[in-house]
């Protein structure tokens, strides 16, 4: 077991290196970062000569990268541009934390990526909840109650939810829930943002803002997550253990939530395990349409402007929780199933 | 001299009574008992119908025409889905769009087809090195997000892009940028898939003899190994149009997809939340043709599946 996932981390790492260096050669086309940092002031030729050779953008592609890797504290660099390197840089790089300064907010890129990753988690978090707790009942009555009518109408619905498009689900939602019910007087929910500004950043305000995102976000998955359910259960049900546990005469409630279940939720570890890490990314229509502010938002916000060290930090990130996350689903997959053994 | 006796049952296919079924007849049969898809498929020709049939009543001049003076209009007798934010007729534009977002879907799965089969194929069959490679590549794109990876390629493609003519059809040059990075970016799924069938099928015996024969190994591939594996790809591949269709609007909404004034159903769509409460027309229609066109697609797709099955026997 320790040497599979000595084995697995040492496939993983390079893995990230690789996806990193081709994001990272990709991002510099996206534009002009030093029109992106200065706007109008930096018109001077010499100054944008001078920002470039202090931002190590005079450099080859491949430097580029190292120095984003590694960073450039201990070469020279030739800031004054006189053709001998005389400063020593400042960015420690990547493998040592430091992630660049972000070119929009002139801050930490680390900084900018995690004020944002609260946000985030707090929307994608109560909506894996909903979704998990949601689709293991529906998903379970509807193994039990194999093609009753309830079950037909989730099966409809699934697919409905499934091939629902988000920003299609989104706008209908605030369209009925926010529009039509403010016209017709009744009580509505909000559809932008966090919190009311003019009510403040409380946990109530939060609340009612996070419901048509969860909602939105949570159909989605909740029709796969459902349809696994229940095929996993049907496949529990038919087992030879439920049968002798029948026979036994053992509490029907009993046979279905500890006999059943355990087995059937076993592989939605996997399922779950392997969806968790992108949620570190946010749904991206998601929070664009409702305005929330998180890491899928502050994404599409940078990756237009062109912000290498935040959109980098933002894709490594997630590859990195990908990997170790990946790992973790093995083990507890392992851990749980006393079958399953790694070689 | 005694007559060898007369054979019991004859193993001519014209003579016997219930001459067996051939793959495709047995899919069907399967098929039609599947009601959803059905309706899908029912509900997918209609979508065809409304995007080639409404060409023949608007023209694409029209459909770009913009008449600012006629901005916004709810839907009325002479604009049924009303217009949008510059005054075009959005009826129009779904036709037209809807010609573009299909043309997207289809091209943008056969270059998922093209390059998870070949990539799929290659690790499954020669396995070692190769396909510890290919794999490890295949690995490398699935930490992204997809829609990570689109935007970003999205951005990285977006420059001048020239419009091509394509069937006496002037076109965004971005809708080729699109197909490319969709294409591009979906295959790992389907390589997967080939590969597995790939490893399983390539134990069997028949693959064994064709090989002692000395059949070239290309011909193994893709005559031998490749139509056996069939159902799966073709199953995937028919959803992969409704993704492909769904990616095409997520980029597009997002405003870096398809620039107009051609119209898909995903960037008609754009900036449309901003009149979510005075004009719901400009993202209902649009919205709910993707919707209905996803929907018809994954329930062909789910009635394929089960056609397809092959350890399903029943007729």
């Amino acid at each position: 077991m320790t040497r599979y996932i000595i084995r697995r981390i040492l496939q993983g790492i390079p893995l990230v290196f690789l996806v990193s260096l081709v994001l990272f050669i990709m991002m510099q086309n996206m534009g002009d970062p030093l029109a992106t940092m200065g706007g109008r002031s930096v018109t001077r030729k010499e100054d944008r000569a001078r920002l470039s050779r202090q931002l190590g953008l005079d450099q080859p592609v491949l430097v580029q990268y190292f120095y984003w890797l590694v960073g450039n504290d201990f070469v020279k660099i030739d800031i004054d541009g006189d053709g001998t390197p005389e400063t020593y840089g400042t960015r420690k790089g990547v493998l040592r934390g430091d992630f660049g300064t972000s070119l929009v907010a002139r801050e930490p890129a680390m900084e900018v990526i995690l004020s944002r990753l609260p946000n985030t988690l707090i929307l994608m978090l109560t909506s894996e909840f909903v979704v998990i707790f949601g689709a293991l009942l529906i998903g379970v009555y509807s193994a039990l109650k194999q093609y009753s009518l309830l079950d037909n109408i989730v099966t409809t619905f699934s697919f409905v939810g499934y091939s629902m498009p988000i920003f299609f689900l989104a706008l209908s939602l605030m369209y009925i829930f926010a529009v039509n019910f403010k016209r017709w007087g009744l009580p509505y929910l909000p559809t932008v943002g966090m919190y009311d500004p003019q009510v403040g950043d409380t946990p109530a305000q939060v609340l009612i803002h996070m419901v048509l995102p969860v909602v939105t976000i949570a159909v989605n998955s909740f029709s796969a997550y459902s349809r696994y359910i229940r095929s996993t259960m049907l496949e529990a049900l038919g087992q030879d253990y439920i049968r002798t546990a029948r026979a036994k005469g053992l509490p029907k409630r009993e046979i279905v939530f500890i006999h059943a279940l355990k087995n059937a939720s076993l592989p939605i570890v996997t399922i779950v395990g392997l969806d968790l890490p992108f949620l570190l990314g946010g749904a991206l229509v998601t929070e664009r349409i409702f305005a929330w502010p998180g890491m899928g938002r502050l994404f599409i916000d940078h990756v237009s402007r062109g912000d290498t060290p935040v959109v980098m930090g933002i894709m490594v990130l997630i590859a990195i929780s990908v990997v170790v996350f990946q790992i973790l689903t093995d083990i507890v997959y392992a851990w749980l199933d006393p079958r399953i053994r790694y070689s | 001299m005694t007559q060898p006796p007369p054979p019991i049952a004859s193993l001519n296919l014209d003579e016997l009574a219930t001459p067996p079924l051939s793959l495709a007849k047995m899919a069907w049969l399967r098929f039609r008992r599947h009601k959803m898809a059905l309706v899908g498929m029912v509900i997918l020709a209609f979508l065809v119908l409304y995007c080639i049939g409404g060409a023949l009543i608007y023209s694409e001049k029209y459909a770009n025409f913009n008449e600012t003076s006629i901005h916004l209009q709810p839907p009325s007798l002479a604009h049924p889905f009303g217009t949008d934010t510059i005054g075009r007729d959005i009826l129009a534009r779904t036709i037209y769009g809807g010609q573009i977002s299909l043309m997207i879907g289809l091209t943008a799965v056969l270059l998922e087809l093209t390059i998870g089969i070949v990539v799929g194929a290659l690790s499954g069959y020669f396995g070692g090195w190769l396909d510890n490679l290919l794999m490890r590549f295949t690995e490398a794109i699935l930490i992204i997000p997809q829609i990570f990876l689109l935007l970003v390629m999205a951005k990285f493609f977006a420059g001048d892009i020239p419009d091509i003519s394509f069937l006496g059809r002037e076109f965004s040059g971005s809708v080729v940028v699109i197909v490319v990075i969709i294409g591009l970016t979906s295959w790992p799924y389907l390589a997967r898939i080939v590969r597995a069938e790939f490893l399983s099928i390539k134990e069997n015996e028949f693959i064994l003899a064709a090989r002692a024969i000395g059949t070239p190994t290309s011909e193994i591939i893709f005559l031998h190994i490749l139509p056996n594996s069939i159902a799966p790809i073709v199953v995937s591949a028919t959803l992969g149009i409704a993704n492909a269709i769904t990616l095409e609007a997520y980029i597009s909404f997002l405003g870096l997809g398809v620039r107009p004034p051609t119209a898909t159903w995903g960037n008609m769509l754009e900036g449309a939340y901003n009149y979510i409460e005075s004009a719901y027309w400009m993202w209902l229609f649009p919205g709910l043709l993707i919707l209905l066109i996803v929907l018809a697609i994954n329930f062909i797709g789910d009635g394929l599946r089960d056609a397809l099955d092959p350890r399903s026997r029943t007729v």
